[in-house]
């Protein structure tokens, strides 16, 4: 069996007991729609502030659902040991890595693609934005790659729950930051010129991310 | 002979100078053990006497300080995904999926292993184990003696040379335990070495073809069940255990 089949077997697994639990999505799903809610109520709706606000506003519900989720990602592995059978199999450590990243991106695109059109409803933007996409699946990848690695750090830790959102939001601000900026860029129908910057760096970081985060995944679950 | 490769005919595991610390607390204090190829190993200790330590590091979930591990012959720390091939383990949890059924958790193992005919092998697991017309119950809806038969099926799926049992008797009951008795039963046959780890010192002289007495992260007493007598074996454990 090829080094991709058992990633796509531990990324299947993940979605089958995600669709049994129905503990990820549901949680971060509520609270990224709750937030977005308190904002639209909060911002005046008309659309020459919403283009300012809206942005930020995005990316903050999911960035801090995101991490909602994240602290799941091996929380489920701890659990009955089930990590410790993961690190039995003749695998590369690499492999359990992309396994539940794939996982994780994939729950986090969802939240973001259940989210995204609720929110331009509420802030009364045009819903047909495919650039949007594009941003939110190159920021969800870098979200992921960051935050599998860490909740496999802070599963390990007393505070995991608050050790998670200390380590995975200083690290992810740039992509958080390009994302932001990209987003308006979108909103506003601008051309595709004026977020080439924002999308190339958000690109590049999660290069270094997916690079760096399989290289040291191995020393994070050893011990 | 070179630390790295051993004769094909060396041990089923052969530890030397085996040294694990946990920050300043020292876990294992220079261990040397062989068990041959076959052999039932039964290893008893009190609590923190690094037996546990002991079957993790021989499992390649911790990694050790000081020391060397061969495995049928081979170190490792030379190719660590060719030895966990060999390795079977049944520790104090059953490393399933509460969420998935028997048969979801045996597959999803027999995928990560990339066991050949898996669906034939599952079968065979489940029918030794006496688990087949549970193969759609979610493990989380099993007792523990059930979950714990899941789990010694899990270990054997990949047909392991070596089966490190870390007292799977825990909170079993008598029936269940005659699986133990199963997996002990054929080792030797077919030439499966088996580590036993318990604090019942009747099922373990039962059980085993050699006895080791870990205390303080130190092999205080190994024997051979022919030459222990039964009878006064708890004076020894205690003695053991007591002067350290």
């Amino acid at each position: 069996m090829s080094t991709f089949a058992r990633i796509i077997t531990i990324f299947w697994k993940d979605i089958l007991t995600e669709l049994r639990a129905r503990e990820v999505v549901t949680s971060v799903l509520v609270f990224s729609l709750l937030v977005v809610v308190i904002f639209s109520f909060a911002f005046s709706t008309r659309i020459d502030t919403a283009e300012l606000v809206a942005p930020g506003i995005l990316w903050a519900a999911l960035t801090f659902g995101g991490v909602l989720g994240f602290n799941h990602t091996f929380a489920v592995e701890k659990e009955n040991s089930r990590l410790e059978g993961l690190m039995l199999c003749p695998v590369d450590r690499a492999v359990i890595y992309w396994g539940k990243l794939a996982g994780s991106f994939t729950f986090t695109m969802v939240v973001a693609i259940i989210i995204t059109p609720i929110f331009l409803a509420l802030f009364n933007l045009p819903l047909f934005l495919p650039r949007l996409l594009l941003v939110i699946g190159l920021a969800s990848l870098g979200f992921a790659a960051v935050g599998t690695l860490f909740s496999a750090v802070a599963i390990n830790t007393r505070a995991r729950d608050i050790m998670l959102p200390v380590l995975f939001l200083p690290v992810v601000v740039p992509v958080v930051v390009a994302a932001v900026r990209a987003t308006a860029v979108v909103l506003a129908d601008k051309s595709w010129s004026d977020m080439l910057t924002w999308l190339q760096i958000m690109i590049a970081f999660d290069i270094v991310y997916l690079v760096v985060s399989t290289l040291v995944f191995d020393f994070v679950v050893e011990e | 002979m070179s630390e790295n490769a051993r004769s094909p005919f060396s041990w089923a595991i052969e530890v030397q100078g085996l040294t694990k610390s946990f920050g300043y607390h020292p876990a294992l204090r220079g261990i040397d053990l062989q068990v041959g190829r076959g052999e039932r190993l039964v290893i008893f200790g009190p609590n923190g006497a690094g037996k546990t330590t002991l079957v993790k590091i021989l499992s390649m979930l911790v990694r050790p300080s000081s020391g060397n591990v061969w495995l049928d012959g081979v170190n490792i720390r030379d190719k660590p995904a060719q030895v966990r091939r060999k390795i079977g383990l049944v520790g104090h949890q059953t490393f399933l999926y509460d969420n998935l059924t028997v048969y979801e958790n045996l597959k999803f193992y027999s995928q990560m292993y990339g066991i050949a005919n898996l669906e034939q092998r599952i079968q065979e697991v489940m029918s030794w184990m006496q688990l087949v017309d549970r193969r759609h119950d979610r493990v989380g809806t099993l007792s523990h003696g059930l979950q714990q038969r899941a789990s010694l099926a899990r270990a054997a799926l990949h047909r392991p040379s070596i089966m490190l049992l870390d007292e799977p008797e825990a909170g079993l009951d008598p029936q269940a335990s005659t699986v133990i008795n199963d997996v002990m039963g054929n080792a030797g046959g077919d030439g499966l070495t088996v580590v036993m780890v318990t604090h019942n010192l009747e099922r373990g002289l039962e059980l085993g073809d050699s006895i080791v007495i870990l205390n303080k992260g130190k092999v205080a007493y190994r024997a051979s069940r022919h030459d222990i007598d039964t009878t006064l074996f708890r004076q020894v454990y205690n003695q053991c255990t007591e002067t350290g």
